[in-house]
């Protein structure tokens, strides 16, 4: 119960930093982009919309700084992220609502598959250690080291242009009508299919090395040695014993670089123009759409910081001594 | 005998033929040509219903050579030579260095069970008590319910003093004592002929050390197994072993009866080895550290490899590895002529002239 | 009772007689490090892009700037990796932008580390509610995304050039590092020397600078290893999406001229090829360096003796549980040579 209690309190607090520091980029920077902006929305941007912005940016200069945050913490609450300036008038939270489905099911699900065959391949090479398996170990520290989105390119070259097997851009086919039917799903994921893998073959590397090293500390541990002595059959030992202990730091592991590999799978959108949150900041970075900008941030955030309570519960299921000592 | 599902075999009694032959044994740590060798043809036999103490400063391979015997040495370890027979109630004797994964794997446990160094970490921390116990019986009677090995492995912990609702508890839950207990519940869990304890007592405050090592001499009366027993405390070996062989720098340098080591040893290193503890009870011995160092076994050098630190050190140490063999004293009756030392001083070529100092002569 | 205090007492005595061996004969050494294969084909490759990036200027065979008639040429022996759709070479833009890249990843590495190193030793040596905060605020930063981070800094800075870039990614990327240095000094606090120098009465700042801080070299090492790769990709990555100034040359600018180009599309392969590919070299010998420095911080890792020729050639499979068992066949002599000398046959 402790452990719960203090992972809230650890989950509220960076929650409040996310949006504190929302707020305060735009008031510590230098110039004043936003005033520009609005002079050539003149007129056509409404009262209460432009009462958002003055709120969001701070243009307000005549209330304190105190009052900003607590009217800053008002819109929020009541979902008011602003109007974007690309896409004017459409209110920033339609336009983020929009695309975080998109890469929640296009990250997240190619992020998991990622997590869980680099794990399986990690096992299996750190407990084949000094064999043939080795072998293995150049290849993956190449592909850790190259950079997401040039493998997002590479694909595009090979799979696209040259071999014409899948479309370069866009998440599924204009001409159709978005709605539950076969088609339309199987157009997403013919669509998916190649900035998916690109995900998976570029944060994979990451696992496996992380994992493969934790398998070979972890298996001179002295209880691994104990089941070996308990003439354990060998698979027993190495899942049950030898993985099973060394999956505990990778998922904190995978808590903690969850906003790195986020990061860079969100330029990954970018280079395949997919319609989530990283091309719609990519956009609002090329517009320079205020707003927008701050719009995807926050809830980018807000799902990292998701994804890592859910990291944090099943560390929880699977290390009885977290469980006790929070 | 407390309502126990073990199937007890009547004890022995009475030390009896081999169970447990090591010969020869060498073992290397590391793959290429300039290899630490840790072990050069140690060889030792345990035999059934017995007690043997294996002691020795740490770093002189006294685990090696339990772990080499039951091809648990972790890589880089490397055995090079020798053979390992372990011979069953029947009489069956088999080769452990040359059994198949499959015939080791299937031995393990119930033949030679062990008790590792530090039961700190002999526990995997993410599993209770008892599933760790039952996957142990489980492995080698496939048919058994896991219902079934549970109630066994109640039984085990009731047997070393352990309620057994602690069960259901992690291995963190425990107190050092316990999880100790917990190992050798564990080890005792298929009723094997052979148990190895490699410092069972250690890590212990020295109440719990007592009653540990009184728990196992009553356990061992009751069921009946042989122990090798392993520790770089002689003073506790006099208590519950029968025999001791006495370890140094990779070598067994003396071999004989517990109560001939303790009052007549007659290797300058068991006698040093001895005057380094105290007694638990008894009369109190002066205590002395033994000076020096033990060498680096990836350069040792020729001839014996006590002889830098030995008092009675003669030019022939420096040169000659002495043999395991029988003592200089051999005619004083049964129990001295059982008695191995590998030392000059009880070779009648190189020694004889000078006579055996008196502090080994007693 | 009196035996019992009689053991105890031994402990105290006896136990620097018998118990003082160094167990590991392995043990580190302060230049293994250096013998490691693998960290040297690292800092063989960083040496390399080091000079690359002090001379480049120099040795680039044309201005990376200047365009020519050649437009978007193939490799070609007046241009070795081809030109861009106004007619500049390729292959100078390369050796020119070496120079921010590592110019970038240094100044945000070294920032960052120096970040992490002073909140991570202090949270763990204060302790208290000192530590509290700073491990809340490290904990905080670890999980708020980077990246996202960097790119809305730099998006909303009028200019944002090399320096500047470098060092916002330097103040977000220090917590890593922090919570590193964090567990290290709590482990090292307590260790005897510490202690002792601690109860000497020195001064809290010199026990830091003096006692704990050498001792963690490694882990601030892997530490700054660790951001200069990051800080790397994110810059070349900010690059590529154009939010620093485009004619800053880096490899990241490269890929956006060809990006924005259609280089894919048109296949012109040599445009960002050759640029992803410096990338990935340079990334590969930082984590090599890093594998370096964790093999030698855990010992564990070390894969001593483990020559696969040597393996093979003596049929040894090096596994856990199953002590390999060296097969000579009967009547081969030079094992008795290579296990030295045996008993009684030398005299
Ligand atoms: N992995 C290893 N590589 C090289 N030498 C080792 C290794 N492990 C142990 N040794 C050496 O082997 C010797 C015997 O160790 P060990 O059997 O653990 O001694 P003991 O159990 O008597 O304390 C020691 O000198 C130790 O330094
Ligand atoms: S052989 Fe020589 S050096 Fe070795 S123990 Fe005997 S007397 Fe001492
Ligand atoms: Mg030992």
């Amino acid at each position: 119960m402790r452990f719960a209690v203090r992972r809230t309190i650890f989950y509220l607090i960076t929650a409040w930093a996310a949006v504190t520091i929302n707020f305060l980029i735009p008031r510590l920077m230098p110039g004043d982009p936003v005033t520009a902006l609005m002079g050539r929305m003149q007129g056509r941007i409404d009262s209460n919309a432009e009462e958002s912005i003055r709120v969001l940016f701070g243009l307000d200069t005549s209330s304190s700084i105190w009052q900003q945050y607590v009217d800053y913490w008002g819109l929020l609450l009541r979902g008011d992220l602003g109007l974007s300036f690309t896409f004017f008038p459409t209110p920033v939270a339609e336009i983020v609502q929009q695309a975080l489905p998109w890469t929640i099911g296009l990250v997240g699900i190619a992020t998991i598959i990622a997590f869980v065959l680099g794990t399986s391949i990690g096992v299996a090479i750190g407990w084949r250690r000094g064999t043939w398996a080795d072998a293995l170990l150049p290849i993956t520290t190449f592909f850790s080291a190259v950079p997401y989105f040039w493998l997002g390119l590479i694909a595009i070259t090979v799979f696209s242009v040259t071999l014409g097997w899948f479309p370069s851009s866009g998440s599924y086919d204009r001409g159709m009508v978005p709605a539950w039917s076969w088609e339309f799903v199987g157009s997403v994921i013919y669509y998916g299919f190649l900035p998916a893998l690109t995900v998976v073959l570029s944060s994979i590397a990451g696992w496996i090395l992380g994992m493969r090293n934790m398998v070979v500390t972890v298996s001179s541990e002295d209880y691994v040695t104990v089941a070996h002595a308990k003439g354990l059959p060998e698979r027993t030992v190495m899942v049950g014993y030898a993985a099973r202990n060394a999956i505990l730091p990778q998922v904190s592991n995978f808590a903690l670089s969850l906003g790195f590999v986020v990061g860079g799978t969100l330029i990954m959108e970018m280079v395949f123009s997919y319609q989530g949150i990283g091309y719609t900041l990519f956009q609002a970075v090329n517009t320079q759409d205020y707003p927008l900008m701050q719009g995807c941030f926050l809830v980018i955030t807000l799902a990292v910081l998701g994804a890592n309570i859910i990291a944090d519960f099943v560390y929880a299921a699977l290390d009885p001594r977290a469980r006790q000592e929070g | 005998m407390t309502a126990s599902t073990l199937d007890v075999p009547a004890p022995t009694g009475a030390v009896g033929e081999p169970v447990l032959e090591i010969e020869n044994l060498s073992v290397d740590y590391g793959y290429v040509d300039d290899a630490t060798h840790v072990l050069r043809d140690v060889s030792l036999t345990l035999h059934r219903g017995e007690v043997l103490g294996l002691a020795g400063e740490s770093g002189c391979g006294k685990s090696t050579l339990a772990y080499a015997a039951t091809r648990l040495l972790p890589p880089p370890g490397l055995i090079t030579s020798g053979s390992v027979h372990f011979t069953d109630r029947d009489g069956r004797r088999t080769d452990v260095l040359r059994q198949s994964d499959a015939e080791l794997r299937a031995s393990r446990w119930r033949d030679t069970a062990i008790v590792f160094q530090g039961a700190m970490n002999s526990l995997n921390p993410v599993y209770r008590v008892g599933r760790q116990i039952a996957d142990g019986i489980l492995a080698h009677r496939p048919g058994m319910r896991r219902r079934e090995a549970w109630d066994q492995a109640a039984s085990l912990l009731e047997m070393v003093g352990i309620n057994a609702d602690r069960l259901r508890d992690f291995p963190h839950q425990l107190s050092g004592g316990m999880r100790q207990r917990v190992m050798i519940a564990m080890a005792l869990a298929l009723d094997p002929q052979v148990l190895i304890m490699d410092e069972p007592t250690t890590a212990l405050d020295v109440v719990m050390q007592r009653q540990i090592v009184e728990e196992i001499a009553d356990l061992r009366q009751r069921l009946g197994f042989s122990v090798v027993f392993i520790t770089h405390d002689v003073s506790l070996l006099i208590e519950i072993a029968d025999r001791i062989a006495i370890m140094y720098a990779g070598d067994i340098v003396e071999d004989a009866g517990a109560e001939e080591i303790y009052r007549r040893p007659r290797h300058p290193y068991s006698s040093a080895l001895l005057h380094s503890f105290p007694p638990l009870r008894g009369e109190r011995r002066e205590l002395t550290g033994i000076p020096g160092a033990p060498p680096d076994m990836h350069r040792l050098p020729p001839g014996c490899p006590f002889a830098p630190r030995c008092a009675h050190a003669m030019d022939v140490c420096r040169e000659v590895r002495p043999g395991l063999t029988a003592t200089a004293l051999g005619d004083r009756g049964a129990q001295e002529a059982a008695r191995r030392v590998a030392c000059h001083l009880h070779d009648p070529a190189s020694a004889g002239a000078h006579g055996l100092p008196p502090d080994l002569s007693r | 009772m009196a035996q019992d205090t009689s053991l105890v007492e031994s402990e105290t005595v006896v136990e620097p007689a018998v118990e003082h061996r160094t167990r590991d004969p392995r043990r580190p050494k302060r230049f293994l490090f250096l013998r490691n294969g693998k960290a040297l084909t690292g800092i063989g490759i960083l040496l390399f892009f080091g000079v690359l990036a002090v001379v480049g200027p120099w040795i680039a065979p044309y201005d990376p700037n200047q365009v020519s008639v050649d437009l978007l040429q193939p490799p070609s022996w007046t241009h070795w990796l081809g030109t861009d759709h106004t007619g500049r070479d390729i292959l100078s833009q390369i050796v020119v932008g070496t120079r921010g890249v590592l110019v970038v990843g240094l100044i945000a590495g070294v920032s960052a580390t120096v970040l992490g190193v002073v909140v991570g030793v202090t949270a763990g040596f204060v302790g208290g509610a000192g530590d509290e905060t700073l491990s809340a605020l490290s904990n905080v930063f670890l999980v708020i995304p980077q990246l996202p981070l960097i790119i809305i800094i730099a998006g909303q800075l009028p200019t944002a050039g090399g320096v500047t870039v470098a060092l916002v990614i330097g103040a977000t990327g220090w917590a890593w590092g922090a919570r590193v240095m964090r567990a290290q000094t709590l482990s090292l606090r307590k260790r005897d020397f510490v202690e002792a120098a601690r109860a000497n009465g020195e001064r809290t700042w010199r026990l830091v600078l003096a006692e704990v801080l050498p001792n963690l070299t490694a882990i601030i090492a892997a530490g700054f290893v660790g951001t200069v790769t990051f800080a790397v990709m994110s810059q070349v990555t900010l690059a590529f999406i154009g939010i620093t100034p485009v004619s800053d040359w880096n490899w990241g600018t490269i890929l956006f001229w060809a990006q924005n180009n259609l280089a894919l599309q048109r296949g012109a392969w040599w445009w960002f090829v050759p640029a992803g590919l410096c990338i990935a070299l340079l990334g590969m010998a930082l984590t090599l360096v890093n594998f370096g420095i964790d093999e030698f911080v855990n010992p564990r890792l070390r894969s001593t003796g483990m020559n696969a020729r040597v393996l093979r050639r003596r049929r040894i499979r090096p596994r856990i549980g199953f002590t390999p068992v060296l097969r000579t066949p009967p009547g081969a002599g030079p094992r008795a040579a290579a296990a030295g000398p045996t008993r009684k046959e030398r005299s």
